[in-house]
């Protein structure tokens, strides 16, 4: 980890402060993130399609660039 | 420096019709593309492409390929390749009045956006994409008689195909292209820690169960390379400015996967504008790294982040410390010089790219509102959690195909924005402004007003020209457009308001 060390360094040697930055403004709290996760699977196995494995199969795309 | 600079974003989209599996991929692709442009009229739907300037062939480090030596699909100058008819869906090509092309590329439709100035502008011209590409798909399942069809901004089937997501970045031409190439390798190959777009299976056909970072990463073969279709190259060195090619070069990134998460395209960009800046400065230390394609794919196939990096100097890093060292170059150049950064979206790229390095270091899972590989690992953790599914299960599969689905019932990224579940740059309504509207500080300007105003004597236009078709007069009337930062609002705003007619246009600019 002396790698690791080494970058840390050099960054304080930049005169950044050495805790990390403040969250940003609308990330949420860690319980709320939690409380959330549950809803948020509820409401993306409302979108799946039901057929799972044919139409994973079904998707077949040309190469492209 | 700063992160302003002329760019955009093109994407191939994913294109299928679960109603029938079988259909064309050129078919269903050129249908989209129609469905698109018929309600807008003879305006935009007359407007072919104007394929003058276009050199595919032509290679940054000095020569051209042979056309007998091309691979078919590398001779993008013809559209459609060798034999097609006039009237073939693959021939389908439209400019909007956004300034951006729509069109049928192999056999994806295609959405490039206009060229803008700001990381925040790319976001919301690509984003637009995406609107067009609903739109189109919620027309043709309108319309009676047409096979309904899914759209896509992924980057693979997951069966060993690849489409992609390719940025482009307006450089000086007198910056030496070996310099471009050693400073963007390691770069490259280590962004996809925030730009990754997240994939289930590992291998060009996810033959291998598991998770990574990214689209593209199992798809690249070789570190410097004309190709985009085959030997993809972590640099792609086709020279095809669309602009005076004594000035500029135009950097064609095609390593980047398509990103649905605003915040991961405001940093792809910004952070790459930013590496440009310093390569075109010679401020960026050799960061060199060994085996950069194996390197590529390590770091994909890591999504704890712990995948070692070897540089040449003996240094070996994980690629979040090796991001930090750009990082800390770009923050160091930018503090010793005092410019003007008119909008602060240069200090806005630097301290969103310090904080997510800052969390990817201490848990990937804190970026999960910005990135898309965050979210969609978020995703599917939970699913396994609930469900004990293996990662080769066919729901995690669907999961990964859906995320990227366009349409906000059936698209989990979108599902995720409705409620608030991702952070978002731009809004909704400047969203849909830019489906129709063009930036103001382009040329892309002049393109989009000139479709939107005089569309119906546009007779074709591509990215450096507009060509009218004048009743009365006895040719077409080519209107090049070489300097990308000419045909702003300020510059010709006045002149355009001052034309009723594409006549009048025409007369003003040359006299005839």
């Amino acid at each position: 980890m002396a790698d690791q060390e080494q970058v840390r360094a050099h960054r304080r040697g930049d005169g950044e402060p050495d805790e990390a930055p403040p969250p940003t403004p609308s990330a949420p709290t860690t319980q709320a993130k939690d409380e959330d996760i549950d809803a948020i699977l509820d409401d993306i196995d409302e979108a799946l399609e039901s057929n799972a494995e044919t139409f994973v199969r079904q998707f077949q795309q040309k190469g492209g660039e | 420096m700063t992160v302003h600079r002329v760019m955009g974003i093109e994407t191939e989209y994913g294109v299928s019709a679960p109603s029938d599996p079988g259909a064309s991929a050129m078919l269903l692709s050129g249908q989209v593309v129609n469905a698109y442009a018929a309600p807008l009229g003879r305006s935009v739907a007359r407007a072919r492409w104007d394929y003058e300037d276009e050199a595919p062939l032509r290679d940054a480090r000095g020569w051209e390929m042979a056309r007998s030596a091309a691979h078919p699909s590398q001779l993008t100058d013809e559209s459609g390749g060798s034999g097609v008819e006039p009237d073939d869906p693959g021939l389908a090509n439209v400019v909007l009045t956004n300034g951006a092309r729509l069109y049928v590329d192999h056999a994806h439709p295609e959405y490039s956006s206009p060229e803008v100035r700001t990381p925040r502008d790319v976001v919301r011209w690509d984003k637009a994409g995406e609107r067009v590409m609903l739109k189109a798909a919620r027309r043709i399942a309108e319309s009676p008689g047409l096979t309904p069809v899914n759209l896509y901004k992924n980057n693979t089937d997951n069966k060993g195909a690849s489409y992609g997501t390719h940025e482009n970045y307006l450089m000086r031409r007198e910056t030496p292209f070996a310099e471009i190439v050693r400073g963007l390798i390691p770069f490259f190959v280590t962004r996809q820690v925030f730009a990754g777009s997240g994939k289930v299976g590992i291998g060009q056909s996810g033959e291998t169960p598991g998770y990574q970072l990214s689209q593209r990463a199992d798809f690249f073969e070789v570190e410097v390379g004309l190709e985009t279709t085959l030997k993809r190259p972590i640099v792609n060195t086709r020279d095809e400015p669309h602009a005076s090619a004594d000035k500029y070069r135009r950097l064609h990134v095609i390593i980047g996967d398509a990103n649905l998460c605003e915040v991961a395209t405001f940093l792809k960009v910004g952070t790459t504008a930013l590496v440009l800046d310093l390569i075109e400065s010679h401020a960026l230390p050799d960061l060199t790294i060994e085996r950069p394609v194996s390197t590529l794919h390590a770091v994909s196939h890591d999504p704890t982040l712990k995948q070692l990096v070897s540089l040449r100097d003996g240094r070996q890093m994980t690629a979040v410390q090796l991001q930090w060292l750009f990082f800390e170059a770009a923050r160091a150049f930018i503090d010793s010089r005092e410019e003007d950064d008119p909008g602060g979206q240069t200090e806005e790229v630097l301290r969103r790219w310090e904080s997510m390095l800052t969390r990817l270091e201490r848990d990937p899972m804190e970026c999960h509102r910005e990135l898309d590989c965050v979210a969609k690992l978020r995703l599917l953790n939970g699913f396994r959690d609930r469900e004990a599914m293996d990662w080769n299960h066919a729901r995690l599969q669907l999961i990964d195909l859906q995320y990227s689905d366009v349409r906000p019932d059936k698209g989990l990224y979108q599902r995720l924005a409705a409620r608030g579940a991702v952070e978002r740059l731009v809004s909704e309504e400047e969203i849909e402004e830019a489906v129709t509207t063009p930036p103001q500080n382009t040329r892309a300007f002049f393109r989009g007003e000139c479709l939107a105003r005089y569309g119906e004597n546009v007779a074709a236009a591509s990215w450096d020209s507009v060509i009218f078709d004048v009743p009365g007069m006895p040719s077409l009337q080519r209107v090049p457009m070489l300097e990308p930062l000419r045909g702003t609002r300020d510059h010709v705003g006045e002149l355009l308001d001052s034309c009723p007619t594409a006549r009048d246009l025409v007369h003003a600019l040359t006299g005839r």
